[in-house]
């Protein structure tokens, strides 16, 4: 599908204006009709509006995932088969390094889409860099954490309460490096093709998901490390 | 170096998996020899493997489902006929170890792989037209998910020669479906084929959400947009919702059996209860997501050949969307004898009564549509009527089933198996069969034939009714599901009743496919020439059959409800077409392999998965990735269709629809 035709919209545009009551709004005033937002009255949205409303669709979809295990966290959570509990796996110093860089890396994966907007492109992959940076640093001191937690033998085979810490905790760090994964590609495309429409889009929609895994990130840290180091 | 696969993978011990593999194998090698010798691989390749319109893609859908119906049905026959034989000292042909592989096949591959594909296809193939657009929201995403079902059903169907197949049902409860208890690749081949399979369909209801809100020709507000599009975007809405669940769940499972963990193993603080919420909150949502699509094809029947509006429009807008919601607020009334208590089990079995008030409501709207109106009893009519009869009952049996204390009578018996075909099969079933009749010349340009749908329609009624009615009572009576062997020799006549019924179903899909032969064969005395051979009220029909590429050569402008009827009104009053539009070039999205390639590399990488050869694997997945690079690197996304073309195919439906206005003036002008 193409961008709007704007003929036609222009056309509905001029009709809804000039006769409202056609279109049924009797009794309501006309709302301020936006070509190319798929309102229903102009046609079709733009591809830009249709990309980052899908994508935001499959992030809606993503959370639902996600939801389901901070459920599972929430009922095992006591379950821990006489080994470790949160409050020993939790480590409170790493978990705010963690946490530090991610959300600097959303600072700077805005900073990115702000060069985007003024089509630098210099200073976009230096933001998306530092972006990849701050994130590669995350999912290290996470693996750092893991590896140390097995060699303690608190392994997710050691009881249902490990289990679902780690698939939660290693559900969003699958997450961060598949991220990290499309930001290269994503960096590698930028530099060959320069700011075309589709790789626009694309970066819409990576900016839409690195923020995205902000949020569950803070609902993690509040509902594993952060309630994990107070019980 | 192949993991667990080893020659003792394949049933050299067991005939009927073996003949019947081999027969499949044998069917394959000569569809593909077939197509090999004609030279028919680059248009295939070109026009359908390779195709990003959403018209073709739902047409493989459909293909697909259809497919794997009769593959399911097979299995049907199995389990009836077994279940007739191996009663008191006979015990039937089938070993209760292959017995249990057949009912875990039949209710997955019914489900994911026939009904499914089914809905799904109708959706592509329906709502764009509808909504008077010319694609989805994402053609090539719609592409990769409907090659990812297929990559499902693919390694559904190996399971039969390599290996086995999940002995545990069609959802696996654990702890039985864990590594200790379930051993073998059968859980394993399920995991994976529903996970591919399920992060299409996933896909798929991400895109239509998109094309349903984002994506409406000018002027077709929500409240203008036919029954059936609503209906589209409540079941896309559930997609969305629930499908995650089924992949988390089933991830879950995956990680417990490969790698030791305890989300549901009864060890070291796992819980199995965990699975049954999980995976119904996934599960029953599911029918809904069958159903509603059903709904709307059923309201689209109902009122064309009735030739009326639908009656209550907005009402039934509102009871789908209800029906939407509440949908997810029930899953719990498949394990009332969990034991949640009186308050949680009061409170499901509540939330399912109410869910039947929306569908009365739907019920008495199609009922009140008829009356009054000048109905047609047409094939697609016939298969509405026969749902309206078959699926109030169903409901009914549903609703008893909703009341807790009851349905602690019937859990898992036979009435529960009686009920759930009974709206599936009566619900969705029918209803895909008036669509196929009902869409069919969209498709092919002409109509499918009349006799043979109508012989089709009252065997497939008579027999599922002599098929599951003697069900129910069996399960009144005691009966379990899943029983390879019968102890009780009192209920013999209802059993062998039951496959009596399934030979009527059989007559049934014969007379199916014989309708298409005779159809093919007089496709020229069926031609639909003006494209619209019903009579039809929505836009789908204001375009050729079979519909061209672009859909629309001007996109339509909506002014009211029921799109289509109003233009089709004003052109029969003033006895004569709209004057000719100013053609345009069209920008239509361009062929690609990237669906094809991400289900090769799904398919190998999920076989590899299975039989634990890591190293293949990680190949595929490293293919998939390329194959996505390699896609995101293109430059050409779109190609144009000259205005000339356009001009072309939009001028022979002007005429078309010209000499139909001439004929109309004819008749009009003898004294009748």
């Amino acid at each position: 599908m193409t961008d709007v035709e704007f003929p036609v919209s222009v056309e509905a545009l001029r009709r809804i204006r000039e006769d409202p009551h056609r279109l049924g709004h009797r009794g309501h005033p006309v709302r301020e009709v936006v070509a190319g937002a798929g309102h229903g009255l102009t046609g079709p949205a733009s591809k830009r509006i249709i990309v980052g409303y899908g994508f935001w669709i499959f992030l809606l979809s993503d959370f639902v995932m996600f939801a389901c295990f901070f459920a599972t966290y929430a009922v095992l959570q006591g379950q821990t088969a006489g080994g470790p509990t949160a409050r020993d796996v939790v480590d409170p110093t790493r978990v705010a390094v963690e946490t530090t860089a991610l959300l600097l890396s959303s600072f700077t994966c805005g900073l990115s889409f702000a060069a985007t907007n003024a089509r630098n492109k210099l200073w976009t992959q230096v933001f998306l860099g530092l972006t990849g940076l701050l994130g590669l640093i995350f999912v290290l001191l996470e693996l750092q954490e893991f590896i140390e937690l097995a060699q303690r033998g608190a392994t997710p085979q050691r009881s249902a309460f490990l289990t679902a810490f780690f698939s939660l905790v290693g559900c969003h760090g699958l997450h961060v490096t598949l991220g990290g994964v499309w930001l290269a590609t994503m960096m590698a495309q930028l530099q060959v093709k320069g700011f075309r429409r589709e790789i626009m889009h694309r970066l819409v929609c990576f900016n839409l998901f690195w923020h995205a895994l902000d949020i569950i990130w803070v609902a993690l840290f509040s509902v594993v490390y952060l309630m994990g180091s107070l019980t | 170096m192949f993991g667990n696969l080893s020659w003792s993978a394949i049933p050299f011990d067991q005939p009927i998996p073996l003949i019947t593999s081999a027969v499949l194998i044998l069917g394959i090698l000569g569809v593909l020899g077939l197509v090999t010798a004609k030279g028919w691989w680059p248009y295939l390749w070109r026009e359908w493997i390779t195709s990003v319109d959403h018209k073709r893609i739902g047409i493989m859908y459909i293909a697909l489902g259809v497919l794997m119906l009769i593959r399911g049905f097979a299995d049907a026959i199995m389990m009836r006929t077994q279940q007739a034989l191996a009663i008191g000292a006979a015990h039937g042909y089938l070993p209760p170890e292959h017995y249990d592989q057949i009912f875990s096949a039949h209710g997955t591959i019914m489900i994911f792989f026939a009904a499914m594909p089914l809905v799904i296809g109708f959706m592509n193939f329906v709502t764009p037209l509808q909504l008077g657009v010319r694609d989805v929201a994402f053609p090539t995403l719609n592409s990769v998910s409907f090659w990812l079902t297929a990559s499902g059903a693919l390694l559904v169907n190996i399971s039969l020669f390599v290996g086995e197949f999940a002995r545990t049902g069609w959802l696996p409860y654990p702890p039985l479906s864990e590594a200790t208890y379930s051993p073998g690749v059968g859980v394993d081949y399920y995991l994976w084929a529903i996970q591919i399979s399920g992060v299409g369909t996933l896909m798929t209801g991400i895109n239509f959400v998109t094309t349903v809100l984002k994506m409406r020709c000018p002027g077709m507000s929500y409240l203008r947009m036919p029954m059936f599009a609503w209906t589209v975007l409540a079941a896309s809405l559930i997609i969305v919702a629930v499908f995650p669940i089924l992949t988390a769940c089933l991830a879950m499972l995956t990680l417990d059996r490969y790698f030791g963990f305890h989300f549901f193993t009864n060890t070291a603080g796992g819980n199995p209860m965990m699975f049954w919420n999980l995976i119904w909150a996934w599960g029953h949502p599911e029918v809904y997501i069958l159903v509603l699509p059903a709904f709307g094809i059923f309201s689209e029947v109902f009122s064309t050949f009735s030739g009326k509006p639908l009656f209550g429009y907005r009402s039934m807008v509102a009871a789908t969307l209800f029906i939407c919601i509440v949908a997810m607020m029930t899953w719990l009334h498949h394990f009332f004898t969990m034991g949640s208590g009186p308050a949680v089990n009061t409170a499901f079995g509540i939330s399912t009564s109410v869910i039947a008030v929306g569908t009365g409501v739907k019920i008495y709207n199609w009922i009140f549509t008829m009356y009054g109106g000048r109905v047609r009893l047409t094939v697609p009519m016939l298969w509405s009527l026969g749902f309206i009869f078959t699926f109030v009952i169903g409901g009914m049996t549903g609703v008893l089933l909703a009341v807790p204390p009851a349905d602690f009578l019937v859990h898992n018996s036979m009435f529960l198996v009686a009920h759930f075909h009974n709206v599936i099969v009566g619900g969705v079933v029918f209803a895909l069969f008036a669509g196929l009749e009902y869409w069919f010349p969209k498709a092919w340009g002409f109509r499918l034939h009349e006799g043979w749908g109508k012989a089709a329609f009252w065997f497939a009624f008579f027999g599922f009714w002599v098929t599951f009615a003697p069900l129910y009572i069996l399960g009144l009576g005691g009966m379990t599901r899943r029983l390879q062997h019968i102890n009780v020799e009192e209920w013999r006549p209802m059993l062998q009743l039951s496959v009596v019924g399934v030979g009527l179903i059989a007559i049934s899909a014969v007379c199916q496919v014989t309708q298409l032969v005779v159809s093919i064969l007089k496709r020229d005395q069926l031609r639909d020439v003006t494209g619209d051979p019903w009579d039809g009220r929505s836009l789908e029909w204001a375009t050729p059959s079979p519909a061209p590429f672009f859909n629309y050569a001007v996109m339509p402008d909506v002014e009211g409800e029921e799109a289509y009827w109003n233009i089709k009104q004003r052109a029969m009053e003033t006895q004569q077409m709209g004057p000719e539009p100013t053609y345009h070039p069209i920008e239509m999205p361009v062929n690609s392999s990237v669906g094809f390639f991400t289900a090769v590399f799904a398919s190998i990488g999920g076989f590899a998965l299975i039989w634990h050869i890591w190293w293949l694997a990680g190949l595929a997945l490293l293919g998939a990735f390329a194959g996505f690079v390699v896609f995101a690197w293109r430059d050409v996304h779109e190609f144009e269709v000259p205005a000339e073309v356009v001009a072309q195919v939009d001028r022979a439906r002007r005429a078309a629809r010209d000499a139909f206005l001439a004929r109309l003036r004819a008749a009009e002008g003898e004294p009748s």
